[in-house]
């Protein structure tokens, strides 16, 4: 029984880390950089809302509606203000000026909204219910059944809409985009708002667990072993490496006794190096029908 | 403009291409060796702190200027280096045998970390490294015997041949010389077989590989060399800092470093200098800027990575060579006076290379 209560509190910090990892995911796919400051945009997304719902006292729909509304604006002139201009340089570039644009984020949170830990109140807070013995509480519920509409979404729109199949045809090739008369700059632009509004949402469903700080931004890290494990490049493989992650954090946790003390804070790390080590592909790596040149 | 005619073979091997280069270097060591007599010793201290971190940028510089590979976890490195010889100084291993020992420990950790994930590239091999940062922080802590967990260890000052560590000029002169040895072996490792093996795989794996360098091998050396200089800088800055908690070696730590080779120039030994002065007094720079900024933003303590943040991604966009290369331009232009053309150094636009092949 415990078990499962485990795993239930596993898969929705999973889903978190899964969404986040999304983030990642769509980026890499179009325009082959990892952006390092994934996880600053959850925070600033956690931040928005926070000033949002919490200072303003915006209804908590509305509020969610306006901070992912502001975020992915944001993702899109990130895109196309910074982050275009180094196109074409090495991957270290790319790597070096993420990174820059997380230390600014975090700094100008910190700055603008201090260095205090903020709440607000949501309608999920606090509220439990209890199925057969398990007790669930309602912002895990929030994050599951959100993550799960989100994948649908997003399913929807890559595989039936015409700028989602413009979006995946530019990451397949993206000179062929081009003479298809695809705006492949502006696709570009939209995949990051997309993928900003994801941490958005992500900031957002997390709020009640966490509280809102700038050390939430670390989630982002963590993210990176699930986006690696789900075999980077592949969105159903980022969720499904998200909860693996978020469910042996849970497991690494409550056995701490019998492994070593602290390796829950680290389990997450372990996961990225073995699976780089061991099957550096990942599980739903789409690798093997690329072929080689 | 001085045209080089080369008549024999010992001009090229020597390290000072013509005579401007000898004069203008002894200058520099002879101004370096005067320098206690100079300054106060607040800022003797400083200068040693520029020239540990000019080694830790070496080895870094090695690594991902020379052969192309990211690491976000150079910080493990000095916190091997630091708490080795720590852990050596206390258990009574004299100065002279702890600093070889610390060499040659960082060079097996960095060989050991660098044969498992030397098959990753590009992305994969940094985000690998700052798991590792993760990791090696975590061990610092948990593991009491060796670091003294989060309680701290003290780092005992040597005293040899009359002379002590407490003497800061005395300090600094150990970190003057051991800075001038690791550039002068880093030159001759960059100029030899194994260096040329380096810049190759930086520049283009597959002529590497089809030249006959064995990739996994030189990879794994160049991350063992590039953790053996980061070593001797993390001892001589268990020194600097007297007192070793396992907070300091974390992953800002890593991007500092990062963030001196980006700022001095990637690809220049030279660089490695520039980026320590400017990361080693942008403390002090930060600290006088917030005078003349309004109390409410200048007291926050979120300027400090704001700025640092702000400053890196500057470099990256509009002088990805970094100071070193700026002063290149500037040398040219004047050498080239009326006839220098801004076209020498514009940026090639390339397509995206895919990774996924």
């Amino acid at each position: 029984m415990q078990l499962i209560q485990l795993i239930i509190d596993g898969v929705a910090s999973g889903c978190i880390y899964g969404l986040v990892a999304l983030g990642f995911v769509l980026i890499y796919k179009a325009t082959e950089t990892i952006n390092f400051a994934q996880g600053d945009i959850l925070m600033l997304g956690a931040f928005v809302a926070f000033s949002l719902i919490g200072v303003l006292g915006l209804n908590y729909i509305l509020g969610f509606v306006l901070t992912v509304m502001i975020i992915a604006v944001f993702g899109f002139f990130l895109d196309a203000v910074v982050v275009r201009q180094i196109i074409g340089q090495p991957a270290f570039a790319t790597v070096m000026l993420t990174i820059g644009l997380g230390f600014i984020f975090r700094g100008f949170a910190s700055i603008y909204w201090g260095t205090d830990i903020f709440s607000f109140s949501t309608p999920f807070s606090g509220k439990i219910t209890e199925v057969g013995g398990l007790i669930i509480s309602y912002v895990n519920i929030s994050i599951i059944v959100g993550t799960t509409l989100l994948m649908g979404i997003l399913f929807a729109f890559f595989s039936f809409t015409k700028i989602g199949v413009a979006m995946r045809a530019s990451s397949e090739n993206q000179l062929a985009a081009y003479y298809m008369g695809i705006p492949v700059k502006f696709i570009f632009s939209l995949i990051w708002s997309i993928s900003a509004g994801v941490a958005a949402i992500a900031g957002v469903l997390l709020a009640p667990i966490t509280l809102v700080d700038t050390s939430i931004s670390l989630i982002g890290l963590k993210a990176f072993a699930a986006a690696v494990l789900g075999g980077f490049g592949s969105i159903p493989g980022a969720i499904v490496g998200g909860i693996i992650i978020g469910i042996v954090e849970q497991l690494c946790g409550t056995y701490e006794n019998y492994l070593f003390e602290g390796i829950r804070e680290i389990s997450a790390y372990l996961v990225l190096i073995l699976t780089l080590i061991i099957y550096p592909r990942g599980l739903f790596s789409d690798k093997a029908e690329v072929k080689k040149v | 403009m001085r045209f080089i005619f080369k008549t024999n073979y010992a001009q090229d091997i020597n390290m000072a291409r013509h005579g401007g280069d000898r004069f203008w270097y002894g200058c520099l060591i002879l101004l370096m060796l005067a320098m206690p007599l100079l300054i106060d010793d607040f800022y003797l201290g400083e200068i040693s702190y520029i020239c540990i971190l000019a080694i830790a940028g070496i080895g870094l510089m090695i690594l991902t200027g020379y052969t192309g590979l990211a690491s976000l976890g150079h910080a493990a490195f000095l916190g091997v280096g630091a708490y080795t010889q720590a852990f050596l100084l206390t258990h009574g291993v004299p100065f002279y045998l702890s600093i070889p020992i610390v060499i040659v420990v960082s060079f097996l950790v960095g060989a050991a970390i660098g044969i498992p994930i030397l098959r990753l590239t590009g992305m994969y091999l940094a985000i690998a490294t700052l798991a590792l940062c993760f990791i090696a922080e975590h061990v610092f802590i948990r593991w009491e015997h060796f670091t003294g967990g989060n309680r701290g260890m003290p780092v005992p000052q040597p005293e040899m041949l009359g002379l002590s560590f407490y003497d800061s000029a005395t300090f600094y002169y150990f970190c003057l010389f051991f800075l001038i040895a690791s550039m002068l072996v880093a030159i001759n490792i960059l100029r030899s077989p194994t260096g040329r093996a380096f810049v190759a795989i930086r520049d283009s794996e597959i002529a590497a590989q089809s030249l006959g360098v064995n990739l996994g091998i030189y990879k794994a050396l160049s991350f063992a060399i590039s953790g053996a200089f980061t070593g001797l800088a993390g001892a001589l800055l268990a020194h600097y800092i007297g007192y070793l908690a396992p907070d300091i070696f974390n992953i800002f730590l890593s991007l500092t470093l990062l963030l001196l080779i980006v700022v001095g120039g990637m690809g220049s030994l030279h660089g490695t200098i520039f980026g320590a002065i400017f990361v080693g007094f942008l403390p002090q720079l930060i600290a006088i800027c917030r005078d003349y900024l309004p109390s409410y933003i200048g007291s926050q303590p979120g300027l400090e990575p704001m700025l640092f943040g702000l400053i890196l991604v500057l470099f990256i966009l509009y002088e990805p060579l970094g100071i070193y290369g700026r002063w290149m331009k500037i040398k040219l232009f004047f050498e080239l006076f009326p006839t220098y053309k801004k076209q020498t150094f514009k940026k090639q636009k390339v397509f995206t290379k895919t990774d996924r092949v």
